[in-house]
């Protein structure tokens, strides 16, 4: 595994902001468009990628994602300064969720984020404390298996 | 089958890219709740949705949709259009239900792709 990351990007992730976002992700989907990623690829990185910054949105108070693109894989890191989770184990639960109404209203929170970022990612780690922020690790292969 | 084909079947109005017509699409997946979009819909390239906001564009961008169709007479907002524009996706807008467009269409021979957002 290499380890000098070719390009190197960081993003603001505003709180409350649900015309902004989605940005972060956008930006990376483009970059590695203009890379020539493989769809597939490029794909799970932009699914992961949003539900984590939305997350951030809806539940961290706004934070910020670091993305490092290298030879061989795209690794992503998403924090906020918010409340934190109290049960992980419960939070990766698929229809588990503590978003308010109007986060339902506009087509989220239905507790599918996290289990989603997993299912995307090829490596995923997920460290939260209350009070203490929440810290979202993923790092996606740029090389299918079997390639 | 083509944008142009989908808009007359629907009975459509359209927003954006009308230089996009000529799109074949041949999956779609119907839902207003994003978070089973992004979950269980993987290889349809067109959305049909009753939820109106700036995330259903930036879901559909996520996962490679092209188009986007609002039933129950809703229209997208500017902001909406101008987003979707910027990012290629075609917006349409249909009087008819969820029901019934997911019905025509699929009659018509579109299919649906992926689990549960079928």
């Amino acid at each position: 595994m290499s380890s000098l990351s070719l390009i190197k990007k960081e993003y603001d992730i505003p709180a409350n902001d649900f015309s902004r976002a989605g940005e972060a992700s956008s930006n990376v989907r483009k970059l590695l468009t203009q890379l020539g990623v493989n769809p597939a690829i490029i794909k799970r990185t932009s699914i992961a990628m949003y539900e984590a910054e939305l997350n951030v949105v809806i539940h961290g108070n706004g934070g910020k994602a670091r993305v490092e693109i290298f030879e061989d894989r795209i690794e992503i890191f998403v924090y906020d300064e918010g409340p934190g989770i109290e049960d992980i184990e419960l939070a990766m639960k698929e229809g588990y969720s503590t978003a308010p109404d109007f986060i339902r209203e506009m087509g989220f929170g239905a507790g599918m984020g996290l289990s989603n970022i997993k299912k995307n990612s090829d490596r995923f780690v997920i460290e939260s404390e209350p009070g203490k922020g929440t810290r979202v690790y993923i790092t996606i292969y740029l090389i299918e298996e079997g390639q | 089958m083509l944008v142009s084909q989908i808009k007359e079947l629907i009975d459509g109005e359209i927003h954006t890219c009308t230089d996009k017509m000529d799109i074949d699409i041949k999956s779609a997946c119907g839902a207003d709740l994003m978070s089973d979009v992004m979950a269980f819909s993987k290889e349809n390239a067109m959305l049909l949705t009753g939820l109106v906001n700036p995330q259903v564009i930036r879901t559909a961008e996520m996962m490679d949709m092209q188009v986007v169709v609002f039933v129950r007479g809703k229209k997208p907002t500017r902001e909406m259009c101008e987003l979707a524009e910027e990012k290629g996706i075609v917006l349409l807008s249909t009087e008819l239900s969820m029901f019934t467009a997911c019905g025509i269409l699929y009659k018509a021979g579109i299919l649906g792709k992926g689990s549960d957002c079928e």
